[in-house]
């Protein structure tokens, strides 16, 4: 659709707007990450690498960084795991109940979280399961799971039948054809799945909260260290640190799902 | 000792109940006689402050020399308010070994089975403690100590010099609603604060006849859930942690309210400064008398003794006094204070100072101030009181 | 073009290998199959995740000792009555209101940006802009409030830029709220509207325009009721997000929202009525979604 210059230019000067409203914020961490004094008021008092420093030295922080790391790909890979299995499932087949479970899966995400974990945490208490980074993982991949079957089943959609029982006509088991046909087709998918996934357990905080039991993962290391008045500006560090790790992975996972869009006729 | 009855009276019903329970409750282990080698590690929940080990600040730093000498790896972990803690310590049983509860934590830790009672011959501090702070209601349950006492102190009320024009002297100044400073309030959030109101109310309505905040019937208390919501839109901020107390007084959201010394202390040293004052209003004040109290499921008893111990003698609770803005509980300490007139300005000798602090106490229904004409507010009130007040 | 080449090296043994004994097997039965695919995730998400909301609800039946924290197992409806007294109405409708506000705000300004990416610019800077959209997500939500109360401070920038002009921020409170949720969740919102408004095939816009319609009229009749799905689905987001939250309006206002209520109730001990006052936002966000799923939201996620 050609709009007029003047909507086009409309548009823009409104997206550069919000754009900024969307940046303004994360250039002030930025900002305070350099600041010289240690308190958050405003202006910033002056320039210095001394909290980038002490934050590289930091071993809490460190060790945080790492568990929410590792907490993420466990969380990412249950997911990728039984979401997929799940799309699978409600792509190919006709059964009753369909329909629930699309309904089912979104659950755990579209629950707030402080319900989501006060059940976990409850019943894990109640059964003496011991919270701690294994039940961090099972409450992400909870609500992790959601996110690779949305997409594997968006994909699984627009890939027809006909393909995978062509394959199936010309003698390959079912195996094969998961791998050779199913699996390539949605593998960027599952891909673009996956890393929505990973963000979303690296940055959780809520639920986190209830399972973690000591264990600290980065969000917690931030939330903690809000309460200790020597620790705030180091929160910043991270918090940049976060966002500049994030570019290039985020970058290659649009530049995966959008290669596969459909064009436009 | 009528108090120490009616408690033991309450412990005793609650220990039933919680023999139902099944999570976080089990009869108290016996004590130990002696203390032994340390297991290694002790994990310590308490108030800021209270326990810094060199990484706030270099040169403020009781635990290491600890370390050192013990073998006993300390982990800390802080908390805003006493319900907090309760709440830590009854959602992770076996958590933390060492606790510093105040007066509105401690009775119901005990009740609730989480902590063990402290052979205090073994612990050679606790012959040094103030006598006034010893076999006190909230950490003597039937002659049967709990815990170490630390410390004392008060609430008070803190201005920002630069906005606040004439000092303040009541704490009904943030009481109203009309004060050029409105919406500028910071109070403290918590159920208990609701004795302060009641402070307020004793000297501002004698009729009602309040003695003591904790101990309120229906109509005192009324009165004083009327007044707080009557403060609640001139209050910019209630804080759970200091911390969100400091970064707003530096913001300037809050320029007035209640506080403890040691956030007076990091305004006015932070970089930049902020400039305030504090003072103990006329009409007294609510404060907190803090107990070492141990983990009645601890695994590792004997650092956890050894920690009481050096928590509570006389160098070591000097520092954590003039570094946090307390009175000491060791009467022994008063003469290693960095400052000579510590012990002076904090009262720690000074028993009439106390007279009117009311120590943060768990309000139960069985008047805490002696009457048996009427039925008092018991704490499940106040925590559903405080709801409604922050929800207006 | 995937590969598809077979082993036919298979078929000149005379036993098959075993995984294609299975397969064989498993394609006979497709049930069986069906019920391999699903068993782990309908396991998962039924017995861990609804089982475990089934346990919080049944703590709402019992009530708590204040003094000692125990919970005392005698089944009673008492949290549920006091669901329906004061504050809990009042909270509820806030946060409701809330919620539905951020996602109108959100939905106000997704439209837009999602516009200019999805349609205007072209298709080789797409990809920059999504991330410049997905980036902020990767700040860590509770460093994006705290920058917020810097901002929204007293003596903060937005006080600061505006005093020139004689105008003040909101400072905190409910506006502040408002503005800190539209903030955070706006990328929620953004990324499925733009990937539903560059579904839609341009031959449709075309046809609008050679049928005599303008710009605006094209948006709001054919634009609009195609891109309404995608909408929908952002707002699953921004609604839940918004409606459980309890950390952001703590930071920036003293006001109370039903999160608040159920995680101070939750941090007091008292468990019961914190899982009873979890039936508010559940129920709100299962009637949100029926509505959600009946306007088609689910295949726009």
């Amino acid at each position: 659709m050609r709009q007029g210059r003047g909507g086009r230019l409309a548009l823009g000067i409104v997206t550069l707007l919000i754009l900024l409203f969307i940046y303004v914020p994360i250039a002030l961490i930025f900002v305070y990450s350099f600041n010289a004094g240690d308190t958050p008021a405003w202006p910033p008092t002056g320039a210095t690498l001394r909290w980038w420093g002490v934050a590289i030295q930091n071993t809490a922080l460190q060790q945080a960084f790492l568990t929410s790391l590792a907490a993420a790909l466990g969380a990412t890979a249950i997911a990728l795991v039984l979401g997929t299995l799940a799309a699978i499932g409600v792509s190919r087949y006709e059964f009753f109940g369909r329909e629930s479970i699309s309904f089912i899966a979104v659950l755990p995400i579209a629950l707030p979280g402080i319900v989501t974990g006060m059940a976990l945490s409850t019943t894990f208490a109640q059964i003496d399961l011991p919270l701690g980074f294994m039940a961090i993982v099972v409450g992400h991949a909870t609500f992790c799971i959601v996110i690779v079957y949305n997409n594997a089943i968006a994909r699984l959609r627009r890939v027809s039948h006909s393909i995978e029982e062509a394959s199936a006509d010309l003698g390959a088991d079912t195996w094969t054809t998961f791998r050779y046909i199913t699996f390539p087709a949605i593998r960027s998918a599952m891909l673009a799945g996956a890393l929505l996934a990973f963000a979303l357990s690296f940055d959780e905080v809520i639920v986190t909260i209830f399972m973690a039991g000591g264990v600290k993962t980065l969000p917690i290391w931030i939330f903690q260290s809000f309460r200790l008045n020597n620790q705030v500006p180091l929160v910043n560090v991270a918090g940049v640190v976060a966002i500049l790790l994030s570019v290039v992975p985020v970058y290659i996972a649009t530049r995966i799902s959008s290669s596969a869009v459909g064009a436009r006729t | 000792m009528r108090g120490a009855k009616r408690l033991a009276a309450l412990f005793a019903i609650a220990l039933v109940a919680t023999g139902c329970s099944g999570i976080g409750a089990s009869p108290a282990p016996s004590m130990i006689t002696s203390v032994g080698d340390g297991e290694g590690k002790l994990s310590v929940l308490a108030w800021p402050g209270y326990v810094e080990d060199g990484t706030t600040s270099p040169d403020v730093d009781w635990v290491t020399p600890f370390e050192t000498e013990t073998g006993c790896q300390v982990t800390v972990q802080t908390f805003g308010t006493s319900d907090e803690a309760f709440t830590l310590f009854q959602t992770n049983p076996e958590q933390y070994d060492v606790i510093s509860a105040s007066g509105d934590a401690s009775l119901r830790l005990v009740a609730g089975g989480f902590v063990q009672p402290v052979n205090v011959d073994i612990v050679p501090s606790y012959a040094e403690i103030f006598p006034d702070l010893k076999d006190k209601d909230y950490n003597t349950v039937d002659g049967v100590h709990y815990g170490i006492p630390h410390g004392r102190g008060a609430n008070i009320l803190m201005w920002r010099t630069d906005e606040v024009t004439t000092p303040p002297t009541k704490w009904a100044e943030i009481f109203d609603p009309a004060s050029p400073y409105a919406g500028k309030f910071s109070v403290y959030d918590a159920p208990i604060y609701i004795a302060d109101a009641a402070v307020v109310l004793m000297a501002s309505r004698p009729e009602l006849n309040i003695k003591n905040p904790y101990s309120l019937d229906d109509t005192q208390f009324q009165a004083a859930v009327d007044l707080l919501k009557a403060q609640k839109p001139a209050v910019g901020e209630y804080w759970g942690d200091y911390t969100k107390q400091i970064s707003s007084f530096q913001n300037g959201n809050t320029v007035i309210g209640t506080t403890w010394q040691v956030i007076a202390n990091v305004l006015q040293s932070s970089d930049p400064p902020t400039p305030v004052e504090v003072v103990k209003p006329e009409e007294g004040s609510t404060g907190w008398s803090d107990t070492w109290m141990v983990n009645s499921k601890t695994k590792n008893i004997n650092c956890a003794y050894k920690f009481l111990n050096h928590i509570t003698s006389a160098p070591v609770n000097i520092q954590i006094a003039e570094y946090f803005g307390e009175a000491p509980g060791n009467s022994k300490s008063c003469a290693l204070a960095t400052n000579p007139d510590h012990c002076t300005i904090f009262h720690a000798e000074d028993t009439a100072y106390w007279t009117d602090v009311w120590y943060w106490t768990t309000p139960v229904a069985d008047c805490l101030d002696g009457r048996t004409d009427v039925k008092c507010k018991d704490f499940a009130a106040w925590v559903e009181a405080w709801t409604q007040i922050k929800a207006a | 073009m995937p590969r598809m080449t077979l082993n036919t090296g298979d078929r000149s043994t005379s036993v098959p290998s075993s995984s294609r004994r299975l397969a064989t097997w498993l394609y006979a039965r497709p049930r069986t199959r069906l019920s391999a695919l699903l068993a782990g995730p309908t396991g998962w998400l039924v017995i861990v995740y609804l089982g475990s909301l089934a346990f919080l609800f049944l703590n709402a039946f019992f009530t708590r000792d204040a003094f000692s924290g125990a919970t005392i197992y005698q089944p009673t409806a008492a949290n549920f009555v006091r669901l329906l007294s004061d504050p809990y109405p009042g909270i509820t409708l806030r946060t409701v209101l809330m919620a539905a506000a951020v996602t109108l705000s959100c939905a106000a300004l997704a439209l837009p940006i999602a516009y200019f990416m999805a349609r205007v610019i072209p298709a080789r800077f797409r990809s920059a802009m999504v991330v410049a959209v997905i980036v902020p997500l990767w700040a860590s939500y509770l460093i994006k409030v705290y920058s917020w109360r810097i901002i929204l401070a007293e003596e903060g920038i937005l006080n600061e830029l505006l005093r020139p002009i004689g105008l003040r921020g909101p400072g905190f409170g409910d506006v502040a709220v408002w503005l800190v949720f539209t903030y955070l969740w706006l990328p929620y919102m953004i990324l499925p509207v733009y990937a539903g408004l560059e579904r839609i095939p341009d031959s449709l816009l075309e046809a609008s325009a050679d049928l005599g319609g303008r710009s605006w009229v094209t948006f709001r009749r054919v634009v609009l009721p195609l891109v309404l799905p995608a909408l929908v689905a952002g707002s699953i987001f921004t609604f839940s997000l918004t409606l459980g939250d309890y950390i952001a309006p703590a930071q920036v206002s003293t006001t109370i929202f039903i999160g608040n209520a159920i995680y101070s109730n939750f941090g007091a001990g008292n468990l019961p009525l914190a899982a009873a006052l979890s039936i508010v936002p559940l129920a709100i966000v299962l009637l949100y979604l029926l509505v959600a799923r009946r306007l088609g939201a689910f295949e726009a996620l």
